[in-house]
C-alpha cells in the first residue's frame, strides 16, 4: 500500500470512527454503544492506582464498554520528562499497565503507546518505567520523536488551531484512552487532560505562540476524542510542574477519576489542586465551547474511598 | 615461519580497529557502552598524548604504548591502529582497480623538508599558540570528522528509510532519527581534507602519511633503532623490483636492498608479494647498514630549532571568545557575550586547549546539541564544539560526551556533579516574550527547566511570566531551546567563560493532603 493511500484510507477510517462516535460529544456515543455507562465520573480515594482502576473501571460498567472485540487501542500516558516514577512527572507505569491489561480482556486487538516527549524520548519512555511496563503488558510503544510519524488534520470550530499534525496511530486506532497525570504547571497553573494532548501534537512550540489556552481547548474539538479518560492523582507534582524539582514536589494523594468527559476530569482535576476550575482560562474555554462540562455539581458522579 | 601471512594479520588486526573506531562514531541509537570507547581509542595517538600532557592523567598512557610500539616494530600504529591510515589502504586499492598504474608504486625519493617543516610547525604553534594546528592535521581527529560529518548522515538516512519501510508494514522497530542540519562553514576543513587525503591514497599511496602527516613523520624519527624490522635477504633477493612496486609508502630501494624505515608503516605487502621469499620480519637487519645521515635534514632540524625558539611571539595570540555578531534584523537580538562550552570541560579556554576537534562527543550526543564551531571559539577554536541550544540542550541526566572524550578535554563528572555544574546562565528577554508581546500564556522555557532556575512570576491578570534566578540555572539550555519565538529567543543561555558551581536548588515538602474528596 502506498504511503498516500495508505493515509488517505486511514483519514476515512478516521472521520468513519470519527462520526460514528458523534460529533456532539458524549451523549451520542453511548447509543452505538449497546450500555451506556453508569456514571458521569468514578472517583476514588486510598488505594493502589491498580486497584482503584479494577474498582472504579468496574462500577462504570466495565472495559467492554469502550473497547470492543479486534478493535486497535490508543492509550496515551504522559511520557514528558526524563524522570523516574517518584517524581510524579510521568503517569504511574502500574496504571498504564493495568489499563492495557484491561484493553486487552476487553478483546482489544492491539494496544499502542506514544508520548511527544519534551526531554529525549528515549531517555522518557525508559526511565519514567512506562515502557516496560507497558510491554510487559504486551502493549506496542511506538515511537513519536519524528515529523515522520505526524499527518496534518484540520479542526472544525477551532478559533486559532485549525490545523496541526498529529501522530498517525492516533487516526489509525479505533479507540483512545487518555491517561494522563495530575501536576502543577507554571503557566497554566495545572496539566491534565487536555493539556496531555500536547503529546499527540508535532508542533507544540505553535501553541506556546498562539494564545495556549485557546489551543489546548481547539484541540478539544477535534473528532479523535478519548472514550475514557484515567486521570492518574496517585502521587500529585503540587508545585514547580510540569517536570518537578524534587520528591518534595509530591504529595501521595492516593486518589484516581476515571471520566467520559474530559472537561468535567479536568475541573475535578483542579479541585484535587485546591484549584478553581473557572480560574483556569482552557478549562473555561473548553466549557464554553461546549466541549465538556466544567460544573460539578450537575454531574452523576460515583466516590468510593478504599 | 611462513612470514606471508603477516599482511593478513595485519589486515585482520586493521579491520578490527577501523570497523570500531567507525562504529563508535555512527552509533546513531547511542547502545556502545562508554568502556568499549575508552577501550578503543586509548591507542589513539593524538589525543592520548593531549590527554596525558595536559591532565596528567595516568590512564592515559595509551601513546606511550603507541611510541614503545613504534621503537619495538615501526610504524605499525599507521598499518594497524589509525583509522584514516586505514582507510587509505582502502581507498588505495579502490585506485587500483580503477587504474592498475595506480597501484604500481615503486621506490621515491623522501619529502625530507616538507614533512619535518610540517611536524616542526605543528609541534611549534602547538607548544606556543595552541592545539588547533594540531586538530587539523591530527589523522584521528580527521577521521572523526569525517565519518561524523560525511558517513554518520548516511547511515541516518539509510536507518529512516528502513524505518519508513518497517512502518509501512505497521512496525516500529526501527524510530526514525533526525538527520544534523548541513551547515557550510563547517565542511569546508573536513571536505577539504577529505580530498586531500582521498587523493592522494587513490594514486600515490601513503603519500599523506609520509609528506603531511605529523604523526607519521614523528613516529618515522623514531624508527630509525627498531628492534624487530622488515628484512631482505640479500642471498636469496634477485633484484626483481616487485617489493618496491607493492609498496604504499614508496620506500624499498630494492636495488640496493634498502628499506626506509622513516616511511615504512610496516604492511607487509612486500613480504607477500616476494616471489624468492627473501623477505622476512626479525630482530635487527641481516646486513649491517653503514650509518649514513642525511644532511639536508641534519641542517633543516636546525633551522627548525631555532625557528621554535623564535615561535613565543605567537603566544600572544588572543585566545579569548569572539563572538559572531547576528545578520538577520529583529526585536531584540540576544546579547550574547560568549558561547557555551560543554560541561566537564571547564572553561572555553581550558577546552580549546585541549580538544582535538575529533567530533566524537558531536556524534555521541543523544540531543544533538554538541555542534562543530565555526568562529564561536575564534578561527583558531575552528571544529572544537560548543553548545547550540538553538538545535538541542543538554540534557539534565546525562553525561555522555564526558565520559568518552578521548583527549581529556571534557573531564568525567559524576551525574550529581554535572548537575551542580553551571556552564552558563539563562538570561530573559522581555521584550521578545510572548507574555509581553502578545498577552497570553506560554511558559515554555520555564516548564522546561529542570532545576527552576527560570519560574513564572505574577503577570497582568491570569497571565504569568518567566523569571531567572541565576545562582540555581546550570546553562543546560532547554529554555532557549524551548522558546517558540523566532528569529531571537526570549531567553538564551549566556556562556560562562570559566565554568562554576551552581546553588543546589532549595524545596520545602508539599503539605497538600486531602481527607476527603474535594468536589
Amino acid at each position: 500500500m502506498k504511503r498516500r493511500d495508505f493515509v488517505r484510507k486511514s483519514a476515512g477510517a478516521g472521520i468513519a470512527a470519527g462520526a460514528a462516535f458523534g460529533f456532539g460529544g458524549y451523549g451520542n456515543i453511548m447509543k452505538t454503544h449497546p450500555e451506556a455507562p453508569a456514571y458521569d465520573m468514578i472517583a476514588l480515594m486510598g488505594g493502589k492506582p491498580e486497584a482503584m482502576f479494577d474498582l472504579g473501571i468496574q462500577e462504570l460498567g466495565g472495559m467492554g464498554l469502550f473497547v470492543r472485540k479486534g478493535q486497535k487501542v490508543l492509550v496515551k500516558p504522559n511520557i514528558g520528562w526524563d524522570r523516574t516514577p517518584e517524581y510524579a512527572a510521568c503517569t504511574n507505569p502500574a496504571l498504564v499497565k493495568r489499563i492495557i491489561e484491561h484493553c486487552f480482556r476487553a478483546g482489544a486487538k492491539e494496544v499502542y503507546v506514544f508520548d511527544h516527549t519534551c526531554d529525549n524520548w528515549t531517555s522518557c519512555y525508559k526511565n519514567s518505567g512506562i515502557e516496560r511496563a507497558a510491554k510487559d503488558a504486551g502493549a506496542r510503544v511506538v515511537p513519536a520523536n519524528s515529523e515522520s510519524y505526524y499527518q496534518e488534520i484540520s479542526i472544525q470550530g477551532a478559533k486559532v488551531l485549525k490545523n496541526a499534525r498529529v501522530h498517525s496511530v492516533l487516526l489509525e486506532t479505533d479507540v483512545f484512552i487518555n491517561v494522563p497525570v495530575l501536576k502543577d504547571h507554571d503557566s497554566t497553573r495545572m496539566t491534565c487532560c487536555l493539556k496531555n494532548m500536547m503529546g499527540v501534537v508535532w508542533d507544540r512550540g505553535f501553541w506556546h505562540r498562539n494564545n495556549l489556552h485557546q489551543c489546548i481547548a481547539d484541540y478539544a474539538l477535534f473528532h479523535r476524542k478519548p472514550a475514557l479518560n484515567v486521570i492518574d492523582c496517585y502521587n500529585v507534582m503540587t508545585k514547580n510542574g510540569p517536570q518537578g524539582v524534587s520528591k518534595e514536589d509530591v504529595a501521595n494523594l492516593m486518589s484516581q477519576i476515571i471520566t467520559t468527559d474530559w472537561v468535567a476530569g479536568d475541573a475535578a482535576a483542579a479541585r484535587m489542586l485546591k484549584l478553581d476550575p473557572s480560574g483556569i482560562d482552557y478549562i473555561k474555554l473548553a466549557h464554553s465551547m461546549g466541549i465538556g462540562n466544567m460544573n460539578l455539581d450537575s454531574l452523576n458522579i460515583r466516590r468510593i474511598k478504599l | 615461519m611462513n612470514y606471508k601471512r603477516l599482511k593478513r594479520f595485519r589486515v585482520i588486526i586493521a579491520a578490527i580497529f577501523l570497523v570500531l573506531t567507525g562504529l563508535l562514531f555512527t552509533d546513531i541509537r547511542h547502545i556502545i557502552p562508554e568502556s568499549l570507547f575508552n577501550l578503543v581509542l586509548w591507542l589513539q595517538f593524538v589525543p592520548s598524548a593531549v590527554k596525558f600532557i595536559d591532565a596528567g592523567e595516568a590512564a592515559a598512557l595509551g601513546f606511550m604504548a603507541v611510541l614503545i610500539l613504534t621503537l619495538l616494530t615501526g610504524r605499525t600504529y599507521c598499518s594497524f591502529i589509525c583509522p584514516l591510515g586505514i582507510l587509505q589502504d582502502i581507498s588505495g586499492r579502490v585506485g587500483g582497480i580503477i587504474k592498475k598504474r595506480f597501484r604500481r608504486y615503486g621506490y621515491k625519493k623522501p619529502h625530507t623538508v616538507v614533512r619535518y617543516f610540517i611536524l616542526a610547525l605543528t609541534l611549534a604553534v602547538t607548544l606556543t599558540g595552541g592545539i588547533f594546528l594540531l586538530n587539523i592535521l591530527d589523522p584521528y581527529s580527521i577521521f572523526g570528522r569525517s565519518v561524523t560529518l560525511f558517513a554518520k548522515p548516511v547511515v541516518l538516512w539509510i536507518n529512516n528509510l528502513m524505518a519508513s519501510a518497517f512502518h509501512l508494514f505497521d512496525s516500529y522497530a526501527l524510530a526514525d532519527i533526525r538527520i544534523p542540519p548541513f551547515r557550510l562553514m563547517v565542511y569546508v576543513i573536513p571536505a577539504l581534507f577529505l580530498l586531500l587525503v582521498g587523493f592522494l591514497s587513490l594514486i600515490k599511496g601513503r603519500l599523506y602519511c609520509n609528506m603531511i602527516c605529523p604523526v607519521g613523520t614523528l613516529l618515522g624519527l623514531l624508527s630509525k633503532v627498531l628492534v624487530f624490522r622488515i628484512r631482505i635477504d640479500g642471498q636469496k633477493c634477485t633484484k626483481c623490483g616487485r617489493c618496491a612496486v607493492a609498496c604504499k609508502s614508496s620506500c624499498i630501494d630494492f636495488l640496493n636492498k634498502e628499506i626506509d624505515f622513516s616511511r615504512c608503516v610496516v604492511c607487509f605487502n612486500c613480504v607477500e608479494k616476494c616471489p624468492d621469499n627473501a623477505m622476512n620480519f626479525g630482530i635487527g637487519s641481516l646486513r649491517k647498514k653503514e650509518t649514513q645521515f642525511d644532511p639536508e635534514r641534519r641542517a633543516f632540524m636546525a633551522g627548525s630549532a631555532a625557528f621554535l625558539l623564535g615561535l613565543p611571539v605567537l603566544q600572544n595570540q588572543d585566545k579569548s571568545v569572539r563572538v559572531p555578531v547576528p545578520v538577520k534584523a529583529s526585536t531584540v537580538k540576544e546579547p550574547r557575550t560568549s558561547f557555551v562550552s560543554p560541561p566537564g570541560s571547564v572553561g572555553i579556554s581550558n577546552f580549546t586547549s585541549r580538544c582535538t576537534a575529533c567530533s566524537l562527543c558531536v556524534s555521541a550526543c543523544p540531543n544533538n546539541v554538541l555542534v562543530p564551531s565555526f568562529k564561536q571559539y575564534g578561527i583558531t577554536g575552528i571544529m572544537q564544539p560548543y553548545m547550540d541550544y538553538h538545535r538541542g540542550f543538554c540534557a539534565y541526566e546525562c553525561i555522555r560526551c564526558l565520559e568518552i572524550c578521548p583527549a581529556g578535554a571534557l573531564m568525567p563528572l559524576l551525574p550529581e556533579a554535572k548537575k551542580l555544574t553551571q556552564i552558563g546562565k539563562a538570561v530573559f528577554i522581555r521584550d521578545n516574550c510572548i507574555v509581553e508581546t502578545e498577552g497570553t500564556a506560554c511558559g515554555a522555557c520555564a516548564e522546561s527547566c529542570p532545576t527552576k532556575a527560570v519560574h513564572m512570576i505574577p503577570f497582568k491578570g491570569n497571565l504569568t511570566i518567566p523569571e531567572t534566578t541565576d545562582d540555581i540555572c546550570i546553562g543546560c539550555g532547554h529554555c532557549e531551546y524551548a522558546c517558540p519565538v523566532t528569529p531571537y529567543k526570549a531567553i538564551f543561555v549566556n556562556g560562562n567563560p570559566v565554568h562554576t558551581a551552581a546553588r543546589k536548588p532549595e524545596n520545602v515538602q508539599t503539605q497538600l493532603k486531602h481527607e476527603d474528596f474535594p468536589f
